[in-house]
């Protein structure tokens, strides 16, 4: 089966535990003023490849991967969910760790059956959750997160390991109460593993004038650590809070 | 040697070595692996700082001075031509410089005068006149005998710069001694088992064994006089050494004695981390000294290293960007039964970089191992993204080869310390002879011809089957020359600049090594790739041949001098073996053209892929290239793929790297890796990376279920 493929990277050192081989598809329906892969976003574009031809090129690179292993993000992965199972089908048969990396706004609760099956075959997702709170997410992503956090839950009662990651961008993101909130929520998910807090970084400005696109957060500084590391704070301290007996 | 228990080893395990020349086995009876972390190491003493602080304010005073703050002009530099100099006696722990003042240039001539008085005049010194005369008319260098020798095609495709880099009229260096001899054993043994060699060395008076049999009594001598270098510091060296600071400053006067007498281009250290390790464990463990001082002694014999400066030209200087001295020294490795040869000491070495700074010398040099310990991994990962000082060398594949007590000279060369040495032998630029094959052996930038007149590409487009044909040819002439070259290089250098007191430090009987070294390695690669797989057209143009006043005396009709490449083909870099396997073929291919030759003195010929700052001076000499490169564009360094053409990733850039063959490169294959921190992983500031829901809620006496 082929999908179309944006483009692949053979040492991945921070999507997922160790060195990964790193898998770039094309197409997502989200529009993040943050995102800093614009040209992944148009949905039918990229190369089309083979699952099986990915799956070579991964095998050829095995001895840099030990610790590490296969991750699929994008654009949004799970626009293409059917080419995402034949590729961990395939990883899995050759005992490959994968990991998926979605934002989960393709979720359908009501009809679960092919997203189930790709579970099954799949050792840790990375979810984004860009804002706990509705309105601001609608603003933020163009999307709903509804979904999403209903995706969260999903994955949890499935058994299937977790870490969430959020992009803390000045004045978009990084209000308290909504960061307590979010680690409110994530305190929830028993499969939780790791909460992957991200500065948000302005690399991406020159990608948007090659596209010709006008870049939408304008002159907002990127985050720093501390700030990032302060968000972090206030995310477990949510999470604590409910895990603490009341 | 005599067989007698010396009582500087009081407390050793004895052994083979103690009856005969062999630190090998020294090493394997007394040496401690060390499994742990660093969590044991000290920082800088005061006397380190102070002294680390005067090294920079020196430092600061040379830049301001234009690069060089004093030469020695009259004093030619011999192993004992200096008083005693210091930085500050009262705080040095181990001591020597080069000169009698620290910073201050040597003047070595014998490799050659007239680059000696040119890197005089360069910083607004003169060589003294006396001095000239006596290298022009009574003495003869090595780059003098090596003019003498070379033929006119020699010379052209010098200054061509098909061959290039060519250690003629500078020391030939990547010669390691074994410095730790003079510590374990003392100089007065050295010249005893020497005077045996002697005596029992060949008496049939062929050319090769009165060469052996002077150079054997030359050797006897730089001892004698290394013991009057430590005298000068007011040190005993004709015996062993007694205890840590003793076998570090024995061992640092081997060094420096050599650096006295040769400027060679990599002047490395060799492997004595693990052998310094068994006299500072032997001191802690009796009390002598401390934590802090056995730190201090490294500190201090590091930053001894890190000022041993050469007089070098402005070209020598563009050719290495800047004037590196390559002291190498091998850390690590895994001895032959598999225990990992790491020490408390090993970790000490690797701490000046913390407690001096980052520095690029000396030439911290691990030797990896997949079974190194995972402290010692983790240490030296942590201190490489800390400093991106230190390099890293496959000691599985190297261990093969040459056993457990070898290092590496200059950047990768590797050789048994002691018992193998080399005949450094620069490069042969690749890029450049597949041009030579397209236009006939006229070099595309000066239009002459340079290489034989074979029979040029003709028509307007590239055919890969026709140019490989060429190519062999071409590279079949490059090969002979190149070899033939070096022939008469080294035969002068042992002639007129013999490195005795390094090889005091060999035994009798070497091995060497005829390291020959290619450039432009990615470029052919890329070049014959976008021949196959794409469509490259020939731009010819007419070129001016000028004479040295830039007159025009000539004009070469239809060279090829650019190329137009429609469509895209694979590149050497993303682990694709469409065009690696090009890269594969031509190490092999050119290896082999290069064993078909006679090599000087019965050595063994080799190959590097290596430059690591040169490629940017070739780039400079090297037309536009069939893959698309423009002229003065750098070539790649090293098996480096070209920059921004490997688009895959470090993993399968790094892949296409491994693919070469180390047998047929055994001179050594280096990649240059940068990254940036961020890139390597998650901050672990930021990232929380253990979290369990259960043990959290339990820990603050919750269920974790409340919903």
């Amino acid at each position: 089966m082929k999908g179309h493929v944006h483009s692949t990277e053979s040492f991945g050192t921070v999507d997922g535990p160790g060195v990964r081989f790193v898998v770039f598809l094309q197409g997502c329906p989200m529009r993040c003023l943050y995102c800093h892969n614009p040209d992944t976003w148009q949905i039918g574009k990229g190369e089309l490849r083979e699952a099986g031809e990915l799956i070579d090129e991964l095998l050829a690179l095995k001895e840099f991967l030990k610790g590490g292993g296969l991750t699929v993000t994008g654009g949004e992965p799970l626009v293409q969910l059917d080419f995402v199972t034949e590729l961990f089908t395939l990883a899995k048969k050759h005992s490959i760790h994968t990991c998926l990396d979605t934002s989960g706004v393709t979720f359908d609760p009501d009809n679960t059956e092919r997203i189930d099956k790709l579970l099954a075959l799949t050792d840790l997702v990375m979810l984004d959750i860009k804002h706990i709170d509705p309105a601001r997410h609608k603003a933020l992503t163009g999307q709903d997160n509804k979904n999403i956090l209903a995706f969260a839950v999903h994955i949890s009662e499935m058994g299937v390991p977790l870490w969430i990651r959020h992009v803390v961008v000045p004045n978009v993101t990084d209000d308290e109460h909504y960061l307590y909130e979010l680690g409110h929520f994530i305190g929830g998910l028993r499969t939780l593993k790791a909460l992957d807090v991200l500065p948000y970084h302005t690399m991406a400005k020159a990608k948007y004038d090659k596209l010709g696109l006008s870049y939408p957060l304008g002159d907002i500084p990127p985050a720093t650590k501390e700030q990032a590391a302060h968000a972090r704070d206030i995310i477990m301290q949510g999470l604590k809070d409910r895990l603490r007996k009341k | 040697m005599k067989n007698t228990f010396e009582p500087e080893w009081e407390g050793f395990e004895q052994g083979k070595w103690c009856g005969s020349v062999n630190v090998r086995d020294f090493i394997h009876r007394n040496f401690t692996p060390y499994e742990g972390d660093e969590s044991f190491l000290t920082g800088p003493t005061e006397a380190t700082k102070k002294l680390w602080q005067q090294v920079l304010d020196l430092s600061e005073q040379e830049r301001a001075a234009g690069g060089v703050l004093d030469m020695d002009t009259k004093i030619i530099s011999t192993i004992t031509s200096h008083g005693a100099g210091y930085l500050d006696k009262d705080l040095e722990q181990i001591v020597g410089i080069q000169t009698d003042k620290p910073f201050k240039r040597s003047l070595q001539p014998f490799g050659g005068i007239r680059m000696a008085q040119a890197a005089c005049e360069q910083y607004g010194y003169k060589v003294d006149d006396e001095v000239v005369d006596l290298f022009t008319r009574y003495r003869k260098t090595h780059n003098q005998g090596v003019f003498d020798a070379y033929t006119p095609e020699m010379r052209t495709a010098r200054h061509a710069a098909i061959i290039t880099g060519l250690p003629d009229a500078y020391g030939r260096g990547r010669i390691i001694g074994d410095y730790r001899r003079i510590a374990l054993y003392g100089v007065d043994r050295l010249i005893e088992d020497k005077k045996h060699q002697i005596d029992t060395s060949l008496v049939r008076m062929t050319s090769k064994n009165i060469q052996l049999r002077e150079e054997l009594a030359e050797q006897v001598r730089a001892l004698g006089e290394l013991k009057t270098l430590g005298m000068i510091y007011g040190c005993d060296i004709s015996r062993p050494a007694k205890n840590a600071k003793e076998a570090i400053q024995w061992l640092y006067f081997g060094y420096l004695a050599a650096v006295k007498e040769q400027n060679g281009a990599a002047m490395s250290l060799g492997r004595t981390s693990t052998f310094v390790d068994i006299y500072i464990k032997r001191d802690l463990d009796k009390g002598l000294i401390t934590e802090e001082q056995a730190q201090e002694y490294i500190d201090h014999f590091i930053m001894k290293l890190r000022i041993v400066k050469f007089a070098r030209t402005p070209e020598y200087n563009t050719l290495f960007s800047g004037d590196p001295t390559w002291i190498t020294e091998s850390i690590g490795g895994v001895s032959v039964d598999g225990v990992p040869m790491v020490t408390k000491t090993s970790f000490r070495y690797i701490n000046t970089l913390n407690n001096l700074g980052p520095a690029p010398e000396p030439n911290v040099t691990i030797l990896w191992s997949t079974r190194l310990p995972i402290n010692f991994k983790r240490f030296c990962a942590k201190m490489s993204i800390k400093s991106s000082a230190i390099q890293y060398e496959n000691d599985d594949m190297m261990r093969v080869i040459h056993g457990d007590d070898y290092a590496i000279a200059c950047c990768v060369s590797s050789m048994v310390v002691g018992k193998e040495m080399q005949f450094f032998g620069a490069r042969a630029n690749l890029a450049k002879c597949l041009l030579y094959a397209i236009n006939g052996g006229v070099d595309e930038r000066l239009g002459i011809q340079v290489g034989p007149k074979y029979r040029p590409v003709e028509g307007d487009y590239l055919d890969y089957d026709d140019v490989m044909e060429k190519y062999n040819d071409m590279m079949e002439w490059l090969a002979g020359l190149y070899v033939n070259t070096l022939n008469v290089i080294h035969y002068m250098h042992d002639k007129y600049s013999y490195e005795r007191l390094q090889m005091a430090l060999h035994d009798r009987d070497v091995k060497r090594y005829f390291a020959t070294g290619i450039a432009g390695l990615s470029v052919v690669a890329d070049s014959l790739s976008a021949i196959k797989y794409a469509k490259v057209k020939v731009i010819r143009k007419d070129i001016e041949i000028k004479n040295k006043k830039g007159e025009v005396i000539d004009v070469a009709k239809n060279v090829a001098v650019d190329y137009e490449v429609e469509g895209d083909f694979p590149k050497y870099g993303n682990n694709d073996d469409r065009v690696d396997r090009l890269a594969v073929d031509l190490v092999k291919n050119f290896m082999e053209k290069i064993k078909k030759h006679h090599t000087y003195r019965d050595s063994v010929p080799t190959m590097s892929i290596l430059t690591i700052t040169s490629n940017v001076v070739y780039g400079k000499k090297t037309g536009n290239t069939p893959d698309g490169r423009k002229i003065g564009v750098p070539l790649a360094p090293g098996a480096n793929p070209m920059h921004g053409r490997d688009t895959h990733g470090a993993a399968a850039s790094l892949a296409s790297v491994s693919k070469l063959p180390f047998r047929h490169a055994q001179d050594g294959i280096s990649n240059t890796f940068s990254i940036i921190p961020d890139a390597l992983g998650k901050d672990d500031k930021v990232f929380v990376g253990d979290i369990d829901i259960e043990s959290i809620a339990k820990e603050l006496g919750g269920d974790g279920n409340d919903g």
